[in-house]
């Protein structure tokens, strides 16, 4: 088994059109740091860049198990990583860019369900860049925007010369509402320093242990349950065999119209998003390993469809390690990483972006996995 | 004739001469006497009697290759199909916008290639044809006889006819077909699929036959010398198919040979004998026989990375195999 170090790191560069993905991109192709891109892109005519390893793709999103719509790739990036793949050394890392009305989950989903793939790449992080000024507005009615807002690792708030302080605040809060694991990073015309942007993984990993709980809870807990019918799209899928899911997860629920109710905590405002929530869980110890691991399988063939991301830091009961996973829907993907160190409390954190939580459900259930 | 044991094999490690190939070995055959390497830096090795010397072919890296007897075509990022032959400098067959994904050699020195969605076909007498998959073609194969051209692409096989008019005829299945192969009577269209599984279509009724069961993605297939039987890759032995009876494996087991602790990468059927050459992915290389499973050791799991490439030369006295780490060489049988 190749360990994560092994792996080339693999960013993904999300965001709506016109929020600066392309000036970030030639950003990081044209700054002096002695590191070589391999980058994938959609749009070849708006990369100035004479850069030898720039690649077209075509965005070709497949079904996986006869028709199970969860379990989608990018067809055209497995093709493109498998050639890149045999110019090993060519390149330091990959960069994925995706088209503005881009659906995240399939890109991130290639890297952990094709086999081939996940055995050379890594996904180090999604990087969503979003346009101070008209952020609000597209979240209303853009679902592919909430998409990658909720899936993002790192978010790059741009343009913010172009509004006021008060509205910046106000997006920033619109954000935090959908995505508070994401790092938000302030920018003018996409400049960041790139080390805050590419090869964070391990970093936004670690970010979530110092996520307080008290910080994403509301005062009332019942915005999960709306009391009005969501009128969810159910699709027939043929399914193989594999698949348990059966439902198509990716519609929206087109409610984007309700007055959002907005209260401060600590000072910062928040809102909570009709669609789209997060739920952080911790149990201050270990977990056993033999409750915890088909509780979580169990749960990605449940509730799978309803988390966009989910992500966890473990405490194994007599392993020195600690077991990090992340998952896209119904795929997860994690292995044991650097031991815990001395000064470090053995904890069990998980995190869920997702629709529908059921917070109660899961906490109750994490928590009869503690060892 | 005695052979030296070693893990536990009758072995012909002693006969290997290595080759220091350096990239990713895409594929591995013989031009003449040379055993030839297609690499990921963009060269072709040629390794002969006088010494190793490198051809630089392709700006970028090789990215697919096709063999046939004493040919060898390669696509790159440059987006050239070349051929090689022996003797002969290499020549530009073919040119695409972008990436060429696939190349594929035919009968009458006819080839293929393809770029995405894009699929070019040459005839021997240089007749271009080009065709627009519905989706990005993964893999070609040429039938044995006629002029046509199975493109593996989203959600099934089109059998393109390069010099006729109408729509190709099309296999439907779904999901993403990957590599492609006719079976040598040309009664079967075999294709690898991103699932693990083939999938097959009888080509008179476009009956199906679907081959599943393998722990991981099948990416390489061979049919022996005979046509009567279709190995593959993607699991912890050479997983063969029986295609001898009319409805093809069908109700049939398949043969598991040469069962290892390690994955099958890729597979060679010897040209004449019922053999076949099994690279695993600890860089393991076994010749194991059909009719009773005896296996021999051609190279022991060696650092260098999994087996990619495998080819055997035309009377199959030689095979010659690379890695993903770069290293290769050539394995010379014993005579008789």
């Amino acid at each position: 088994m190749s360990s994560a170090s092994d792996k080339t790191p693999v960013t993904v560069l999300t965001g709506y059109l016109g929020a600066g993905k392309t000036t970030l991109l030639n950003r990081i192709l044209s700054e002096p740091h002695g590191k070589k891109y391999a980058v994938i892109v959609n749009e070849f005519g708006e990369i100035g860049i004479d850069n030898d390893l720039v690649v077209g793709a075509d965005e070709e999103v497949f079904e996986m198990n006869n028709g199970c719509i969860c379990c989608t790739v990018r067809g055209d990036l497995i093709r493109i990583l498998e050639g890149l793949m045999k110019r090993k050394g060519k390149f330091d890392a990959i960069i994925v860019e995706t088209t503005g009305l881009a659906d995240p989950a399939p890109v991130a989903q290639t890297f952990f369900i094709d086999e081939e793939v996940g055995r050379k790449a890594r996904l180090d992080a999604v990087v969503t860049v979003a346009d101070a000024k008209w952020l609000t507005d597209r979240l209303k009615d853009a679902p592919e925007a909430k998409s990658q807002i909720a899936f993002a690792d790192v978010i790059l708030l741009n343009k913010t010369d172009l509004v006021s302080g008060e509205e910046l605040e106000e997006v920033e809060a619109r954000i935090r509402g959908i995505n508070p694991y994401a790092r938000i990073i302030r920018t003018v015309k996409s400049a960041v320093a790139l080390d805050e942007v590419l090869d964070k993984g391990a970093f936004d990993l670690d970010r979530i242990l110092s996520i307080e709980p008290a910080f994403l809870e509301a005062d009332d807990h019942d915005h999960h349950h709306h009391g009005h019918d969501h009128g969810h799209d159910h699709h027939h899928h043929e399914h193989g065999p594999d698949c348990g899911c059966g439902h198509d997860h990716h519609h929206d629920h087109g409610h984007e119209k309700h007055d959002h109710g907005a209260h401060a905590h600590g000072g910062l405002k928040h809102y909570h998003d009709e669609t789209m929530q997060s739920v952080a869980l911790e149990i201050p110890g270990e977990v056993d390993p033999n409750k915890f691991m088909p509780w979580v399988n169990a749960l990605a063939q449940s509730d799978g469809q309803n988390f966009l991301r989910w992500k966890g830091i473990l405490a194994f009961k007599g392993e020195d390690r600690r077991f990090v996973f992340q998952g896209v829907h119904m795929i997860l993907d994690g292995d044991l990483q650097r031991e815990w160190k001395a000064d470090e409390a053995r904890r069990s954190k998980l995190v869920f972006i997702g629709k529908e939580l059921d917070e109660a459900k899961l906490r109750r259930e994490f928590e009869a996995c503690a060892a | 004739m005695s052979m030296p044991i070693e893990a536990g094999y009758p072995s012909l490690s002693d006969r290997v001469t290595t080759v220091e190939a350096g990239a990713y070995v895409v594929a591995a055959t013989f031009l003449g006497d040379a055993a030839v390497f297609a690499l990921g830096d963009g060269s072709v090795l040629f390794s002969g009697e006088d010494g190793d010397t490198r051809a630089p072919a392709h700006d970028g890296g090789v990215l697919c290759a096709a063999v046939a007897p004493g040919v060898l075509v390669t696509g790159g990022d440059d987006g050239k199909a070349l051929r090689f032959k022996a003797g002969a400098a290499p020549e530009t067959v073919g040119e695409a916008q972008g990436w060429i994904d696939a190349v594929a050699i035919g009968p009458d020195g006819a080839v293929a290639w393809s770029s995405a969605k894009k699929v070019f076909a040459r005839d021997g007498k240089g007749g271009l044809r080009t065709y627009e998959a519905p989706s990005a073609a993964r893999g070609l194969a040429f039938a044995p006889k006629g002029y046509q051209l199975a493109v593996a692409r989203y959600n099934g096989v089109s059998l393109w006819f390069p010099r006729a008019e109408g729509a190709p005829k099309e296999l439907s299945w779904k999901g993403s077909h990957v590599d492609v192969t006719f079976a040598p009577d040309g009664r079967f269209v075999v294709t690898t699929m991103q699932e693990n599984a083939l999938h097959g279509w009888r080509v008179a009724d476009g009956a199906h036959m679907r081959m599943s069961g393998y722990p991981g993605k099948v990416r390489s297939l061979d049919w022996t010398a005979d046509g009567k039987w279709l190995a593959s890759a993607g699991a912890d032995a050479a997983i063969i198919w029986p295609f001898q009876a009319k409805d093809g494996p069908m109700g049939k087991a398949p043969k598991e040979l040469g069962v290892r602790p390690s994955r099958v990468a890729r597979v060679a059927a010897h040209p004449k004998a019922p053999v076949i050459a099994l690279g695993y992915e600890d860089g393991c290389i076994l010749l194991v026989r059909m009719a009773d499973g005896a296996e021999i050791l051609a190279r022991p799991a060696l650092a260098g990375g999994p087996v990619t490439a495998l080819g055997w030369d035309r009377i199959g006295s030689r095979l010659a195999f690379g890695t993903e780490d770069g290293a290769a060489g050539v394995v010379a049988l014993p005579e008789g």
